[in-house]
C-alpha cells in the first residue's frame, strides 16, 4: 500500500515535470501561487496524477487542496480506499 | 479580505482592455437588421458569431406564431410552472420534443444554461458519480456542483480515458452518468460518440449528450450527433437549447426513461424560476417544426460552413477542427488575438473572441459561427477580411494544433 512519504515523493516528481524549473517543490508549496497554475491547469494536472497513481480524483476535492501536502493527503486517502 | 478584493484580477483585465481600446466582451449591436447583419459602432456589420445556425430568428412563420401568442396569451407567465401553473404551450412543446426524438417525455427549461443546470442538479446527488468530458460547458460543471455530485473528468474526446475511469469505479460504474457534448462550443469538434457508446455498453452507466450546437445541424432530421452516428437509442438523456438553431430562448431535456418526470420535481432550476413566455414557446414550436422538416436549411448550412472552412484553410490559418458550424481560428497570445478580433470588427465582421481559461489548452481563439442564412457574398466578405489581415498584419497563426 502507498504510504504518505512515497506519495509525496512521487507527486513532487510529477509536479516538477508539469512546472519544470519554476520552484523547489515541498510540502508547503502552494499549487496556485507558487507554481503559478490557474484553476484549469490544476484540473488538467489532476488527470496526470490520476494516471500516475491509478486513482480517480473527484473535482470536488479542489476547494480543500491548496498545497502539495493537501493534495498528497487526498491521493493517499483515495489510493487507500480504491 | 474585503467584499470586492476578489475582483482585483478582473479589474486588471478590464483595465488592460481599456488601455488597448478593445472591448470584445461588451459589444453592443446597436441595431439588428437580419440573422446575419447588424449595426455595430455605427457600421453595417456581418454577424458571424451569433450561433444562429439556421437563421430562424427572422423567419416569418416563427414571428407570426410569436405575434399570435403574444396577442392571445400576453407578455409573460409571471411565475413558475410548479407553483403558478403551466400554459398549454409548455406541455405541447414538451410533447413535440419527445415525439421529435421518439422518446417518452421532455422537460422544458427557461434557458439553455438552466437545461443543463436543472437536468444535472435534478438527476444527480451527493452519492452519484458524474464522468465529464474535460471540455464540457460551464453549465454542466455548475449543474454537478449544485447537485453536490462526485465529478470525475476524463480527457477530452478520449474514450479510452473514459473506459479507464469507468474501470476504476468498479461496481459504481453501472450507475454513473457520462456527460458529453455533440459539438464542442470552443473548437467545433465532435465527440467520438460510437467509441463512447461502446464504453457505456461495456461498463454500464447512463449517457447524457448535450446537443446545444448540433440540434438542427447534424443528422438526417436534425436530431444531432446521436442521429448522425446512429446511436439515438443509446443516449439516455439529450439536452438541447432553443437559443441557437431554434432562434428563441430556453432549453430542454428529453429521455425515454420514466424517471425523467421525477427529475422535474427535484430540479431547483426548474422549480424556482419563471416559465418561458408564450411568444418564446410559440416561436420555438414553429421553429422545431421547420427544423424537423427542413433538410434544405441543413444542406445550406453545411455548404456555408464548408465554404468558410475551406477558405480559411487555404489562407494557411490553423483551425480547431474539421468543418462544422463552429469554426475556430487558433491564434497565439491574447494580445494578438485581441487585436485580430478588433481588426475584423473594423472590417465589418463580427466574430467571437475566446481567451484562456475559457479555451482548451490555453490557446486564444477567434470563433466564427456560420448560419444557413449567410449569403455566398457575405462569406466571401468574411474570407476577404481574414485574407486582408493575414496579408497586412503579418499575423502568424499558431503552429501548434489545438490538441484535436
Amino acid at each position: 500500500m502507498l504510504e504518505y512519504p512515497q506519495v509525496l515523493a512521487e507527486l513532487s516528481a510529477e509536479l516538477a515535470t508539469f512546472a519544470p524549473g519554476r520552484v523547489e517543490i515541498g510540502e508547503d508549496t502552494d499549487l496556485l501561487d507558487d507554481l503559478n497554475l490557474d484553476s484549469l491547469q490544476v484540473m488538467n494536472l489532476l488527470l496526470h496524477i490520476e494516471d500516475r497513481f491509478d486513482i480517480s480524483i473527484p473535482v470536488s476535492i479542489l476547494p480543500d487542496v491548496k498545497t502539495v501536502k493537501d493534495l498528497a493527503l487526498q491521493i493517499e486517502k483515495l489510493a487507500r480506499e480504491a | 479580505m474585503g467584499l470586492f478584493d476578489k475582483f482585483q484580477g478582473l479589474a486588471a483585465a478590464r483595465r488592460e482592455l481599456a488601455a488597448l481600446g478593445i472591448d470584445p466582451f461588451g459589444v453592443e449591436i446597436e441595431r439588428i437588421i437580419s440573422p446575419t447583419e447588424g449595426i455595430i459602432h455605427g457600421r453595417r456589420t456581418i454577424l458571424a458569431g451569433t450561433n444562429n445556425y439556421l437563421g430562424l430568428t427572422f423567419n416569418p412563420e416563427c414571428i407570426a406564431a410569436a405575434h399570435r401568442a403574444l396577442d392571445a396569451e400576453g407578455t409573460g407567465t409571471t411565475g413558475s410552472r410548479m407553483a403558478n401553473g403551466s400554459y398549454s404551450g409548455h406541455r405541447r412543446l414538451e410533447e413535440e420534443l419527445a415525439a421529435f426524438y421518439g422518446m417518452r417525455d421532455a422537460i422544458v427549461f427557461s434557458t439553455g444554461y438552466q437545461a443543463n443546470l436543472g437536468t444535472l442538479a435534478g438527476l444527480t446527488g451527493p452519492n452519484d458519480v458524474v464522468l465529464l468530458d474535460a471540455d464540457c460547458h460551464a453549465s454542466i460543471y455548475d449543474g454537478c456542483r449544485l447537485a453536490g455530485a462526485e465529478v470525475i473528468r476524463f480527457r477530452h474526446n478520449n474514450a479510452d480515458d473514459l473506459a479507464k475511469r469507468m474501470r476504476r469505479l468498479g461496481a459504481r460504474a453501472a450507475d454513473t452518468l457520462i456527460v458529453i457534448e455533440g459539438i464542442y462550443s470552443m473548437l467545433g469538434d465532435r465527440a467520438p460518440l460510437k467509441d463512447i457508446v461502446d464504453v457505456k455498453r461495456e461498463h454500464g452507466g447512463y449517457l447524457l449528450v448535450d446537443e446545444a450546437h448540433s440540434l438542427g445541424v447534424l443528422g438526417e432530421r436534425g436530431r444531432g450527433l446521436v442521429e448522425e452516428m446512429g446511436v439515438l437509442a443509446d443516449a439516455d438523456f439529450i439536452v438541447g437549447t432553443f437559443s441557437k438553431s431554434l432562434g428563441g430562448a430556453g432549453g430542454f431535456c428529453v429521455s425515454d426513461l420514466p424517471a425523467l418526470d421525477l427529475v422535474r420535481y427535484s430540479s431547483r432550476p426548474y422549480i424556482f424560476t419563471a416559465s418561458p413566455s408564450p411568444a418564446t414557446i410559440a416561436s420555438t414550436r414553429q421553429a422545431l417544426s421547420i427544423l424537423s422538416a427542413g433538410r434544405d436549411l441543413r444542406a445550406r448550412l453545411r455548404g456555408n460552413y464548408e465554404r468558410l472552412h475551406a477558405g480559411l484553410t487555404a489562407m494557411g490559418y490553423t483551425l480547431g477542427a474539421s468543418p462544422s458550424p463552429v469554426i475556430a481560428v487558433v491564434l497565439g497570445d491574447r494580445v494578438e488575438a485581441l487585436q485580430f478580433w478588433s481588426q475584423l470588427l473594423q472590417r465589418g465582421v463580427y466574430v467571437n473572441l475566446m481567451l484562456p481559461p475559457a479555451t482548451p489548452n490555453g490557446v486564444s481563439l477567434i470563433r466564427c459561427s456560420v448560419s444557413a442564412a449567410h449569403t455566398p457574398e457575405q462569406l466571401d466578405a468574411v474570407c476577404a477580411a481574414f485574407a486582408d489581415l493575414r496579408a497586412s498584419c503579418g499575423v502568424v497563426a499558431a503552429e501548434n494544433s489545438a490538441g484535436t
